[in-house]
């Protein structure tokens, strides 16, 4: 293994492009929702209880929860991505076994699932990205990052999705990671309110192990246009985590389906 | 790679396309395979027969490079299995004995989609995905999704779905598995033609008519091991003999058989007698023993099968 782990081929775009042909096939039901769902909260939210909330550190409240929402939207798309779809895919169709017969190795599927969840993760990002242009609710031209940003946001996430689906004895136990982690995470990773209003421990865990929090940062300061050192802790976090969890999913993966 | 790569026939030199030789493969404490040595050679019609649960599939999975083996050795295409999947795997035709075609697509694109696999150019696989369209009868069905196929045409997408690469090789794991005798009739009829065409073709089947029907050489499985292995009719000439005489079980026939000094076996509700003369042994069971009815007939490799794996039936 080692370096292997690692090497990802042009092999893994094959199965990348196989999900992009069946995503495609199916585009209208896969475009909708990063539309409505965006647009729902910002109106629910930014400017339902937003008329209620002062600034939040002089911010407008609707501004301050446009990054957490697009956040939020990255880690929906690669985490469901990379669990129930990928493990419809690898359990019931079967089509992990029929590409592993082709020259395509276990480890290469792996990688271009997760690639492929964070290509979901970066479409519904530029699907949402103009819906809050249009409100105003975002800086213009340093939004645009987060479009590529969403990719690497989105490879962190289908990564630590990869591992639940490897280990998972059935679909519905796919709930527990559902409820458990990605439902706190939407709530206390400085989405809806700052972290700092929480108490200084629950701050650390979230900036310790809510990878929302570290996604949440560099958003928020590429949609207000307000860059800290702590920018690079952020991304710094997301690098070394996503190649853990990266190297962890293949690993897991090759133990459940190489037998 | 101890086994011998290469065969001296009739003054050609025929290069063994896969040689296992003490392979096993073991899940856990169950051994699935055990120390079995086998040798395909180029442009025949290789069989494994067995009943469920001889260690059928996971000897093909092995050799599909699927599955890393536990002991022994094994090469295809004079590669070793675990040093060259990637190699192996490009000139390998899979046709598993679960239907893993992918339901996402049409049937067009189910041949596109893993021709992309193979990393063959677009124009290319669009070229040969209309042969082989044609060579499965499935043309008008291109439009069609997955679920929509019947199971003979499932059957037959994935034959083509393995023609794709153009391999040197065809891997069928029970290729009939589930068919009406229409269906398994046009799929032994696509396999003939590609025997014909100089394919080696390795297969797995619980049919004994299909492999007595396809294979030059063939290998009865039971266990995890190879019990004989042979060309059918050789095999049915070794082991059971050209004919068998039955006659209805009775206790009087079995005494008379025993006085006769006839060598016999019962099953169930049979005495059977190989032989190779039916006639004479008919005639004597009929003047002698008695019995009430008495049917000669040609051996078929299914004696030799029952004889060697038994009359219990496995799940
Ligand atoms: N993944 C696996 N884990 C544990 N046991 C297995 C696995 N695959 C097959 N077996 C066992 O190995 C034996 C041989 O199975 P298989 O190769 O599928 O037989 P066949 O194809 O001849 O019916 C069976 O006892 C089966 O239960
Ligand atoms: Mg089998």
């Amino acid at each position: 293994m080692g370096l292997r782990l690692f090497f990802i081929t042009g092999y893994a775009w094959k199965v990348w492009r196989r999900n992009l042909d069946a995503f495609l096939k199916t585009y209208r039901v896969n475009f909708l929702p990063p539309f409505i769902e965006p647009l729902l909260y910002l109106l629910a939210l930014g400017f339902g209880l937003g008329t209620y909330i002062e600034a939040v550190d002089g911010i407008p409240y609707v501004r301050f929860i446009a990054p957490a929402l697009i956040s939020i939207s990255v880690m929906f798309s690669a985490f469901y991505e990379c669990t129930y779809s990928s493990f419809v895919r690898m359990y019931y169709q079967k089509t992990f076994d029929a590409i592993i017969a082709t020259p395509i190795s276990i480890e290469e599927v792996i990688a271009g699932e997760i690639l492929w969840g964070a290509t979901r993760s970066l479409i519904y990002a530029s699907l949402m990205l103009p819906v809050l242009i249009a409100f105003g609710v975002v800086d213009l031209p340093a939004s645009l990052l987060v479009i590529p940003f969403a990719f690497l946001a989105g490879l962190l996430f289908a990564s630590i999705a990869m591992c639940f689906t490897a280990i998972t004895p059935s679909i519905d136990a796919l709930n527990y990671p559902s409820y458990l982690f990605i439902t706190p995470m939407f709530l206390f990773s400085g989405t809806f309110f700052p972290l700092t209003i929480l108490p200084l421990p629950i701050q650390y865990l979230a900036l310790g192990f809510l990878p929302l929090t570290h996604v949440v940062g560099v958003n928020r300061s590429i949609t207000l246009t307000q860059f800290s050192p702590m920018i690079y802790v952020h991304l710094g976090w997301i690098a070394v985590v996503t190649a853990i969890f990266f190297a962890i999913a293949i690993r897991l993966m090759r133990r459940r389906l190489i037998v | 790679m101890e086994a011998r790569p290469y065969y001296f026939t009739g003054g050609a030199c025929i290069s063994a396309i896969i040689s296992a030789d003490r392979l096993e493969k073991r899940f856990g404490t169950l051994v699935a395979v055990d120390r079995i040595g086998f040798e395909v050679r180029k442009g025949e019609v290789f069989g494994f027969l067995g009943p469920n649960g001889a260690g059928k599939t996971t000897t093909m999975k092995m050799i599909q490079c699927i599955s890393p083996r536990t002991g022994g050795s094994l090469a295809v295409f004079g590669m070793d299995v675990d040093a060259h999947p990637r190699e192996i795997k490009r000139q390998l035709g899979v046709v598993p004995q679960e239907n893993n075609l992918d339901p996402d697509f049409t049937v067009y694109r189910n041949l596109l989609v893993y021709s992309r696999y193979f990393g063959i150019p677009r124009a290319e696989a669009d070229a040969r995905i209309e042969e082989l369209l044609e060579f499965v009868q499935l043309q008008e069905k291109r439009d069609v999704m997955i679920d929509k196929l019947s199971g003979g045409m499932k059957r037959r997408l994935i034959l083509a779905r393995a023609l794709v690469n153009m391999p040197e090789m065809l891997v069928l794991d029970e290729p009939t598995i589930g068919l009406d005798p229409q269906a398994r009739h046009i799929i032994w009829e696509k396999l003939k033609s590609l025997q014909a065409l100089g394919k080696t073709i390795v297969l797995t089947t619980h049919y004994l008519d299909e492999a007595a029907r396809l294979c030059d050489r063939l290998v009865i499985m039971d266990n995890a091991k190879i019990l004989v292995e042979g060309n059918p009719q050789d095999l049915i000439l070794e082991h059971v003999g050209a004919d068998i005489v039955e006659a209805e079980y009775a206790p009087d026939v079995v005494a008379c058989l025993q006085d006769m000094d006839m060598p016999f076996e019962t099953f169930g509700d049979m005495v059977q007698v190989f032989t190779d003369s039916p006639h004479e042994v008919a005639r004597t069971l009929l003047e002698t023993c008695d019995p009430k009815r008495v049917l000669a007939r040609p051996a078929t490799l299914e004696d030799v099968f029952l004889k060697l794996t038994g009359r219990t039936l496995r799940e």
